[in-house]
């Protein structure tokens, strides 16, 4: 096994812990302990908090580009939110963005 | 509660209530369907990702059976292919990951009763995709019993989570003939996207996606996953502050 395997076994293992932990935390270990009123004010704000932080700099330096700002990706996810905003449904939002990308692809090359 | 206050039930809510736990289960299965049209695809570029970063097929599955975490796999693997020192890898990856504790967190009112073993496994299948139809049905439904919660739960996760591995050991064999002109690579913001648009409902989600993404965007400088670490309780603080805000001024307003 090359050192490069043993790293990946290594981080495969230690992130899986580490993971599955960080899912347990308060389900397993604290249990039906109440949450206090702050805590449970921020945690409305989980979803909503974490997921356009990790959506944002994809959208904006897409990694298919090199990190460039593209016109088409910028337009599939303008599409996507809007058509999520407007009918409140993930699915219908996902493909039209899916099609505003791929349409958009297709006219571009 | 006095009986004038208790809430009358729709016929929607009766309907679930009335559900056996096999019936619940399937209800979670076909719920979490649409999800399938994501996660395929994702599984797929994954493997796709791996294959070229090195890894070998026992390696991919290793990911997507221990870690069954996408953004912290693609995460992962992105890092591994920039040659990162391990640590950076593990705590990027698991930084992305920590939105889960506050999924955990979120499910005590609801399942924090359960067996220690079904607690356990609801660990275990805690994904973004199960985490938010269970969320949402069992706040719609809040007189279901531990057992309907718990069939519900797993029935979204069964639905999500093998396709999830079979895409990814898939994307790993065929990888190499998908064409990088599919761009699958913007699956993952187009998904992340479709969830948030509908979660928009107040003011203070709005403030609290705003600052999620200005703070994200200006933290790029920072390695990777330690913008969110960072971002995520800005977002959050603003979020609760302006609803405390706003539920100050309509109290005011009432009075």
């Amino acid at each position: 096994m090359s050192g490069f395997d043993l790293k990946i076994w290594f981080v495969i293992l230690v992130l899986g812990i580490g993971t599955y932990l960080i899912r347990w935390s308060f389900l397993g270990a604290i249990g039906n302990r109440e949450i206090p009123e702050w805590a449970a004010r921020a945690l409305r704000y989980t979803p909503v908090a974490v997921l356009p932080a990790i959506a944002a700099p994809l959208v904006v330096w897409p990694a298919a580009t090199g990190g460039e700002p593209d016109p088409v990706r910028l337009t599939a996810a303008a599409v996507t939110l809007g058509v999520g905003l407007l009918t409140r449904n993930t699915l219908l939002a996902i493909v039209a963005g899916l099609i505003a990308l791929f349409g958009m692809l297709y006219l571009w090359a | 509660m006095t009986p004038e206050a208790k809430p009358v039930l729709t016929p929607e809510q009766q309907r679930v209530l009335a559900r056996s736990p096999a019936q619940c289960f399937r209800h979670g299965i076909v719920q979490s369907l649409p999800f399938l049209l994501v996660l395929v695809p994702f599984g797929l570029l994954f493997g796709v990702l791996a294959a070229e970063a090195g890894l070998d097929l026992a390696q991919v599955m290793g990911f997507s059976v221990l870690v069954l975490a996408g953004a912290s796999q693609f995460t992962a693997v992105q890092l591994l292919t920039d040659h990162a020192p391990v640590l950076i890898v593990i705590l990027s990856a698991l930084a992305v990951n920590l939105r889960m504790a506050m999924y955990s967190a979120s499910l005590v009112p609801w399942l924090g009763n359960a067996k220690p073993k079904q607690r356990a496994m609801v660990a275990y299948l805690l994904i973004d995709q199960t985490y938010a139809l269970s969320i949402r049905q069992f706040e719609d439904n809040p007189r279901l019993r531990m057992d309907q919660r718990i069939a519900y739960f797993v029935g979204t996760a069964v639905c999500a989570c093998t396709p999830w591995l079979i895409a990814s050991a898939l994307g790993f064999l065929v990888g190499r003939a998908i064409p990088e002109s599919w761009a699958l690579d913007f699956a993952l913001p187009i998904t992340f996207l479709a969830m948030i648009a509908p979660m928009l409902r107040s003011l203070a989600h709005i403030a609290a996606a705003g600052v999620s993404i200005v703070a994200a965007l200006v933290f790029t400088v920072l390695p990777s996953g330690l913008g969110i670490l960072l971002a995520a309780p800005l977002a959050m603080a603003t979020g609760a502050w302006v609803e405390k805000r706003t539920e100050g001024l309509r109290a005011e307003a009432r009075t």
